[in-house]
């Protein structure tokens, strides 16, 4: 019996359809029986999958060019700005942007039109060059009428996150939903035994190059995410405590659903954009097979409080908790209630794996691992 | 006689008054509570039936409000798009009422409008705006 497998090996596995694929939900339920050496002879691939709003999102898009060519500058798509200042006809759609600040429809409305197939009004001025004479442009444009369609972004699939609450007597809306006043409620956004990043917590299997499910399609994990955290203490089954490790991603816009692309408004707040990311992790060796069999008990996160103003730590809680519908805190009972969607995030991993199982999706060893040690900086306001 | 359903709110400052108890001992109305969720310090919600001759629920409704308690008789509905959810549960944040609730086992949202007291939070808490109020009735 080898005590470790290679991704090579599992590969073949798939190849020859023998590999064992299992969710991370059905691993951490037999994990209660199983002993890591046990999971790691039975299993090959665990999929784990997350499906929450995820700022920092977007798409690059090229245009084609215009006859005569213009050099875009000022661009919007159905009246939402785009950053042109890349190229000509190169612009980068940003889920939260919006054309005035209480829009309810910004740029993840646009990604999401676009990938449903919708034509998309596309507006431009320029001041006119040699080379790019033209200076304006209005015309409709659609995912099939474009080059690329290119999702990439910069922050996805939180590695843990706060629990939000609102210990004012105001109501609060924020990024974390609405927060009703004096704690009324307590709101989280992680797939908790399901997300990826908590199923791989040292980021082993994951790297440059992680070949992922994204938006319905496959995709890649790019770089590791911006905000990427390691400082974080870690408790007692090795799961950082609070927001810590995230990553960046990238893939073929085209080729997503709107089943897991879906825009969506915050109140107060803003637009934002719900990503599904799938991610498979091989079972390589022992400490991998434990730390797929983690249990949403074991996995643990700080309460805080959003509506003070000052993130004041109130608390730590465990998934198992917040999943189930209520919470105590300060011997007070209070409703718990996410904001990610778990039975998308189910779906997800039962597509991956059967993806995988299928032969279809094969697994990839990163092309580099991400830094090991990373904390944070502060914007310091100094002028 | 008539039977209505009111959502009474009461501001966070408790008061003083006992106003269930005078709806029943001085305007003889009866009462069934359908839900309730007060506690010191919260704006405070009471689901009330309340059975009385018209004329006796209007002095009742004048009553509550010179309290500075806000009373709204329930004839509206809400509903909402069910073939869009996505099952993210952001509504049932804000839905004190627990009408709406995340199915366990099933993780899909359930609506139970037996409970709903038409707050309207879920209006504005649900991401994708799939909620809206039916006010044919």
């Amino acid at each position: 019996m080898s005590k470790t497998k290679s991704i090579e090996e599992i590969n073949e596995k798939i190849r020859t359809g023998k590999a064992v694929v299992l969710t991370a939900g059905e691993v951490s339920a037999m994990g209660k029986e199983m002993s890591p050496a046990d999971v790691l002879k039975k299993v090959d691939v665990v999929t784990t999958a997350t499906f929450g709003p995820m700022c920092s999102s977007g798409a690059f898009i090229n245009f084609g060019h215009t006859e005569p060519p213009m050099r875009m500058e000022k661009i919007t798509l159905n009246n939402v700005p785009v950053f042109g200042g890349v190229a000509a006809v190169d612009a980068y759609i940003g889920a939260t942007e919006v054309a005035m600040p209480h829009d309810i429809y910004g740029g993840a409305h646009v990604i999401e039109d676009l990938i449903a197939g919708k034509d998309v009004l596309l507006q431009a001025t320029a001041k006119g060059t040699d080379c790019y004479p033209l200076t304006e442009v209005k015309t409709l444009i659609n995912k099939n009428s474009v080059n690329e369609f290119i999702m990439f972004n910069p922050r996805n699939a939180y590695q843990n996150y706060n629990v939000a609450v609102n210990t004012t007597s105001k109501i609060k809306y924020t990024y974390m939903g609405t927060l009703l006043p004096a704690l009324g409620n307590a709101n989280f956004s992680t797939s908790g035994e399901l997300s990826p990043l908590l199923n791989d917590p040292e980021l082993r299997t994951i790297g440059i190059g992680t070949r992922i499910f994204l938006g319905g399609s496959q995709g890649y994990v790019a770089w590791n995410g911006t905000q990427f955290n390691t400082g974080k203490p870690v408790n007692a089954h090795g799961i950082p405590i609070g927001n810590s490790a995230t990553i960046a991603v990238i893939g073929d816009a085209k080729q997503m659903s709107t089943r897991f692309i879906k825009a969506a408004y915050f109140e107060k707040y803003g637009v934002t954009m719900f990503v599904g990311i799938g991610i498979p992790i091989p079972v390589i060796d022992e400490d991998m097979a434990h730390r797929v069999m983690i249990r949403n008990s074991q996995i643990e996160t700080n309460v805080i409080d959003y509506g003070s103003g000052n993130f004041e730590v109130l608390g730590k809680i465990n998934y198992k908790t917040l999943f189930s519908g209520e919470m105590v805190l300060n011997g007070k009972k209070i409703r718990t209630a996410p904001l990610s969607s778990i039975k998308v995030a189910k779906e997800i991993a039962l597509l991956l794996r059967e993806e995988i199982t299928s032969g279809r999706f094969l697994l990839t060893e990163p092309v580099a691992l991400f830094p090991k040690t990373t904390g944070l900086n502060k914007c310091e306001i100094r002028i | 006689m008539s039977s209505k359903r009111f959502v009474l709110t009461f501001p966070p400052e408790l008061t003083s008054e006992p106003i269930t108890y005078n709806l029943i001992k001085q305007y003889d109305i009866m009462i069934n509570i359908l839900n309730a969720e007060i506690s010191p310090g919260k704006i405070g919600h009471l689901v009330l039936e309340m059975s009385a001759p018209g004329k006796v629920l209007k002095q009742a409704m004048e009553y509550i409000k010179q309290h500075n308690v806000e009373c709204v008789p329930l004839e509206k509905k809400i509903y909402y798009q069910q073939d869009k959810c996505i099952h993210c549960g952001s509504c049932t944040a804000v839905c004190f009422a627990g009408a709406l609730t995340m199915g366990h086992t099933t993780n899909e949202l359930h609506f139970n409008a037996e409970k709903c007291v038409v707050c309207e939070l879920c209006l504005k808490a649900c991401p994708l705006k799939l909620f809206s109020i039916d006010i044919s009735e």
